[in-house]
């Protein structure tokens, strides 16, 4: 009798964020899945810093949250501090980031997966895919099993041909600890996939108990945390731990200097480009000299633990030449490491080779998700694994596709990015990514994305009634400022105290509350306002909704106009397979980038480099009727 | 479909006849040309005239009255383009035309791109699907290098003081999406007093420039010629004699005009740009290659190559002529190019002969003589009547360039009330990419990426 006889709808290759969340919406959308991984005490690890969200990323997460996800709802139960990120801007710029209790993290996800529906869970090492003509049709282990299914999720981080580099040394691993996986990368290349290297590392982690804190800043969380999760099944955090902040000095970077002839970043031993915006301590020092200290961030890794995260610090230095460096960090003189900063070099595939869906161009059925496609990040990673685990349970289901659009959220940003334009660096995301990022707020991911996510059964009918009765009640209070008038006697000496000019006739509260430094504490001072709320008992969600809608209307009114324009170009489909080559009026370049891309959509056409908005013209030509 | 603009362009090659044709296309057409335009006869509007009806009267703003004109009016979908249109006959001057098309961007038209309303008649199936294939080389063609030109036709310091410009307003943007994007790094940010004095430079100058574009002061007008010839076959002296002055430098030693010299010339109402060249014979000396390398530069800028040589030489080394005919051939196979004979005063009729037999086309001159000289300039007409040169192209880049600079005034006010009032960062940058993106449309594209990659190179980002 064989372990498994059975053929599942989905199989998720990896339990990292990308593959956890895969697995978890394809479960959730009712098909029979299996979640393979090589080592099931690891289900999303945090194998960089124990921290979720932040800018443009805290907003990805909101979205997870708002499609139903699990990202946003482990992460509210294992935070150990809340802090909402530019709070000072606009409110597109609001950002959520907790610090998580690492272990915690892995254990809520494994819990909340095992209480999933239709999961099921295999340790062993996944050496290839099982294929039928151009069709995925399961996977094969290492140990020679072979189980059957009709789509494929490959989530496999850094673990392809992972490589670890310390100093001058280096050995085979995906992560510290743990062994690469080998065979994949192999079986896609013979299958006509392209693939290549990329680089990323990590800082070293330390006893907390040997560091002064004293010398260091405190850096606490929010004084009335938020959270991330729509849900009311998650609270705000009640106690936090805080963070610390210290520098570099001029003494710390002559340390480092002396190993560099002994680190694999500058001796060639590293081929692979690692992203520019996380740059190891070394490659700090070395490209902004002139900078004499640089910002570190002590990060505790858990409520219980004395392990604590140098943010800041990642390293390939030899384990000694960081030791000598870090003990000479103020407050780190007694340090004592638990685990050394290392770098790792591993497999990535272009991403231009995917569809919108994830599922990849060569392959049916075949999906990546992922560091696989040359990303970095838990949220990018988690969101990516969503949609490739709801497109391939909708393939199997024989039901249309799931995508995002660039003005619906950062998760279609960040798909069509990959896709249209690859990445050459592992690529994270930024708001200044986004067109339209006035629309992509994480206060209203869940008017963006909850009545997708119900359309096609992932949403509960909870959540759902939860995004509309939030909708409603702050539809309903922003029609109530359009509708009542304040007189100048009751509003003039709220405007006075706010340096704001004075109103000589009775106006709408709307057009008040509209001017630029009148916040709704201003407001409230009104006696209709509070009656209202303290009479349809709002809460402040709800009230934080009518607040942005009114004081931000013209921008959002803008933006919207902006993306409908794109839209109508997005609406302009392009068949597939369609051969530019013919195309004798459009530059070499373009016709090239085309046929490799085969955008779907003429505005997907027109974001791929070195396609004119001429070309687009021409293309437009041949599409337009 | 997508196009909800109007749009505006001279329909006429400018210059050649009594009357230009303006064409407006687009949902606003009529009402646009309504807001400048007034009836001799009656109040009417012309969006209560029936299609396809014309009416005399006046463009005026204001109390200005800018030209007398007759205007077309046709309804969608009996046009065209298939959009309501509106076509302004008004006088031929490449000042009125300009002035008209640069009232109606005010008003709200957009400059058409090249082969727009060729486009959207197709768009809106006025055209054959068989002339598919022409639409697009035409729209292609029309667009190829069409930054490149346009940056070639500003005149000195024009075009290095937008491309620094440009280089400011990414400055700015990058600052500000370093505060939104990175605001937790130990970076410094520029403060507000710092932005608001770099945003009233972009203003100051971004006026100075929209003033000089609409006095005309920074294209160069007329079809670029380039006179191309050895050392001392008579280039300076045939400019002379086409320009009746003496402009360029006039030596026996050969290789003395090293400097391009440009001079413009009417010639049958056409405006034309004769640039002087080095020739482009083999050399050793350093000097004179690099006036090769500007002759060929100069070549790829013009519309029309004269080619220029000595007839004595014609019979003397008549290998090394063929040669570099064939050269240029080669490497400009579509430009028009005029080979004409100089100093034939110096050949008897049977070495004529001979030569007009070996160089096919070739045109007999004497700039000494004056000789020949208006039949070449019959030659160039020709090229405008038979449309191998368009004569539009500076008007076209003018007010191109002048609307996109408008548009980036519009928006970068924007900034700075922005700015002013205190607004958040995230919300200045909605106006700084606007105000970006116009100014992509004179230089090229930006994207976000250069963002991004501006951030990357000066900052030192991450933890």
């Amino acid at each position: 009798m064989s372990l498994f006889k059975d053929t599942y709808d989905v199989i998720v290759v990896g339990a990292g964020h990308a593959g956890s969340e895969a697995a978890a919406a394809a479960a959730n959308m009712g098909v029979k899945t299996l979640l393979v991984t090589m080592n099931l005490q690891n289900i999303a690890q945090m194998s960089c810093n124990p921290a979720m969200g932040g800018i443009a990323k805290g907003q990805i997460v909101r979205e997870i949250d708002a499609l139903g996800g699990y990202s946003g709802v482990v992460s509210d139960r294992t935070a150990i501090q809340f802090k909402m990120l530019n709070k000072s801007k606009g409110p597109a710029m609001w950002s959520p980031r907790v610090q998580s209790d690492r272990m915690r993290f892995a254990e809520e996800w494994r819990n909340l997966l095992e209480q999933t529906p239709n999961l099921d869970f295999y340790q062993e090492m996944v050496s290839g895919l099982l294929m039928e003509g151009d069709k995925v049709v399961g996977v094969k282990t290492s140990l020679g099993l072979e189980i059957k299914a009709k789509s494929v999720v490959l989530t496999n981080g850094t673990f392809l041909n992972g490589l670890i580099h310390i100093g001058d040394k280096n050995f085979g691993g995906g992560r510290a600890g743990e062994r690469a996986a080998t065979g994949i990368t192999e079986q896609l290349v013979d299958l006509g996939f392209d693939s290549g290297r990329m680089k990323t590392g990590t800082p070293p982690r330390v006893d907390g108990r040997s560091l002064d804190y004293s010398k260091m800043i405190e850096q606490p969380g929010d004084d009335n945390p938020d959270k991330f999760s729509y849900l009311d099944i998650t609270k705000p955090l009640t106690q936090q731990r805080s963070c610390h902040m210290t520098y570099t000095s001029p003494e710390v970077h002559d340390l480092l200097r002396e190993g560099f002839d002994r680190s694999p970043m500058f001796n060639g031993r590293i081929k692979s480009l690692g992203p520019r915006y996380c740059p190891s301590i070394e490659d700090k020092i070395n490209r902004f000299a002139d900078k004499d200290r640089h910002q570190l961030f002590v990060e505790p890794e858990g409520w219980n633990t004395v392990e604590v995260y140098v943010n800041g610090f990642s390293t390939s230095l030899p384990e000694d030449v960081q030791f000598k460096a870090l003990s000479s960090v103020a407050g780190f003189e007694k340090v004592k490491f638990f685990r050394p900063g290392y770098a790792i070099e591993y497999d990535y595939f272009p991403p231009t080779q995917l569809k919108h869906t994830l599922e990849t161009k060569l392959v049916s059925g075949l999906y990546f998700a992922g560091q696989i496609n040359g990303t970095t990040g838990y949220e990018e990673a988690a969101s990516q694994g969503l949609m490739a685990g709801i497109n391939a349970a909708l393939k199997v289901q024989e039901k249309d596709a799931f995508t995002l659009s660039r003005s619906e959220a950062y998760i279609g940003v960040l798909v069509d990015d990959l896709i249209t334009k690859g990445t050459e660096e592992p690529y994270r995301m930024f708001t200044s990514r986004a067109e339209y990022r006035t629309l992509l707020r994480q206060d209203n991911a869940d008017f963006r994305l909850t009545p997708k996510s119900f359309e096609i059964g992932l949403a509960t009918q909870e959540r759902m009634k939860q995004m509309e009765n939030k909708k409603e009640q702050s539809e309903a209070f922003v029609s109530f400022f359009r509708e009542t008038s304040v007189k100048p006697e009751e509003a003039n000496p709220v405007l006075e105290a706010k340096d704001s000019s004075l109103m000589k006739q009775s106006d709408k509260m709307f057009k008040i509350f509209s001017r630029p430094n009148i916040t709704i504490e201003d407001m409230r001072q009104f006696e209709a306002v509070e009656a209202y709320i303290q009479e349809h008992n709002l809460n402040n969600e709800v009230i934080e909704q009518a607040e942005i809608q009114i004081k931000y209307s013209g921008y959002i009114e803008k933006e919207k106009n902006n993306a409908d324009k794109l839209n109508r170009l997005e609406g302009i489909k392009i068949p597939a397979n369609f051969d530019y080559s013919k195309l004798k009026s459009m530059s070499m370049e373009a016709r090239e980038k085309l046929n490799k891309i085969q955008p779907v959509t003429i505005s997907q056409a027109s974001r791929i480099s070195g396609v004119s908005p001429s070309d687009i013209s021409v293309l437009l030509v041949y599409m337009g009727r | 479909m997508f196009h909800q603009d109007t749009i505006v362009a001279l329909a006429t090659p400018s210059g050649s006849g009594a009357i230009a044709i303006i064409r407006l296309s687009g949902k606003d057409a009529i009402a646009i040309a309504d807001s400048c335009f007034q009836s001799v006869k009656n109040n009417k509007s012309l969006k209560d005239q029936t299609t396809h009806t014309i009416h005399l009267g006046h463009i005026v703003e204001d109390k200005r009255v800018y030209d007398e004109v007759l205007v077309s009016v046709f309804k969608n979908p009996n046009s065209y383009t298939g959009e309501d249109v509106v076509e302004v006959s008004c006088h031929g001057s490449a000042y009125i035309q300009q002035e008209i098309i640069q009232l109606f961007l005010r008003k709200g038209c957009r400059m058409a791109n090249a082969g727009e309303f060729t486009l959207r008649a197709f768009l809106n199936g006025k055209l054959d699907l068989s002339q598919a294939e022409a639409v697009a080389d035409l729209i292609a063609s029309d667009n190829e290098a069409s930054h490149q030109i346009a940056m070639q036709q500003m005149r000195g310091g024009f075009s290095s003081e937008i491309a620094k410009l440009r280089e400011e307003l990414l400055n700015f943007a990058s600052l500000i999406e370093l505060e939104l994007d990175f605001a937790e790094e130990d970076v410094e940010f520029a403060d507000r007093t710092q932005f608001k004095s770099l945003v009233d430079r972009i203003v100051f100058v971004l006026k100075r420039l929209i003033d000089s574009f609409a006095v005309g002061n920074v294209i160069k007008n007329g079809i670029p010629v380039a006179i191309v010839g050895e050392p001392n076959v008579g280039k300076s002296t045939l400019l002379n004699a086409l320009l009746n002055e003496e402009r360029a430098i006039v030596s026996d030693i050969a290789g003395t005009t090293r400097d391009t010299i440009e001079d413009e010339l009417s010639i049958g109402g056409i405006g034309f740009r004769f640039i002087d060249t080095a020739g482009i014979r083999e050399t050793e000396d350093v000097v004179e290659s690099i006036g090769i390398k500007k002759t060929f530069e100069k070549i790829e800028q013009s519309q029309v190559t004269i080619y220029l040589f000595d007839s004595t030489k014609g019979i003397t080394d008549l290998k090394s002529i063929q040669i570099e005919l064939e050269k240029i051939k080669n490497k400009y196979p579509q430009k028009p190019l005029l080979i004409i004979a100089n100093k034939i005063d110096l050949l008897d009729d049977s070495q004529l002969a001979t030569l007009q037999q070996q160089i096919e086309g070739v045109q007999l001159l004497s700039a000494k003589t004056g000789f020949g000289v208006e039949q070449l300039t019959d030659s160039l007409l020709n090229l405008i009547n038979t449309g191998a040169l368009r004569n539009n192209e500076t008007i076209v880049t003018n007010t191109r360039h002048y609307d996109a600079l408008l548009k980036a005034f519009e928006e970068v006010q924007k900034v700075k009330y922005g700015l002013d009032s205190g607004l958040s960062g995230d919300l200045l940058a909605i106006d700084i990419r606007q105000t970006l993106y116009h100014f992509g449309e004179i230089t090229g594209e930006i994207t976000n990426d250069d963002l991004l990659g501006n951030i990357f190179a000066n900052f030192c980002i991450g933890k």
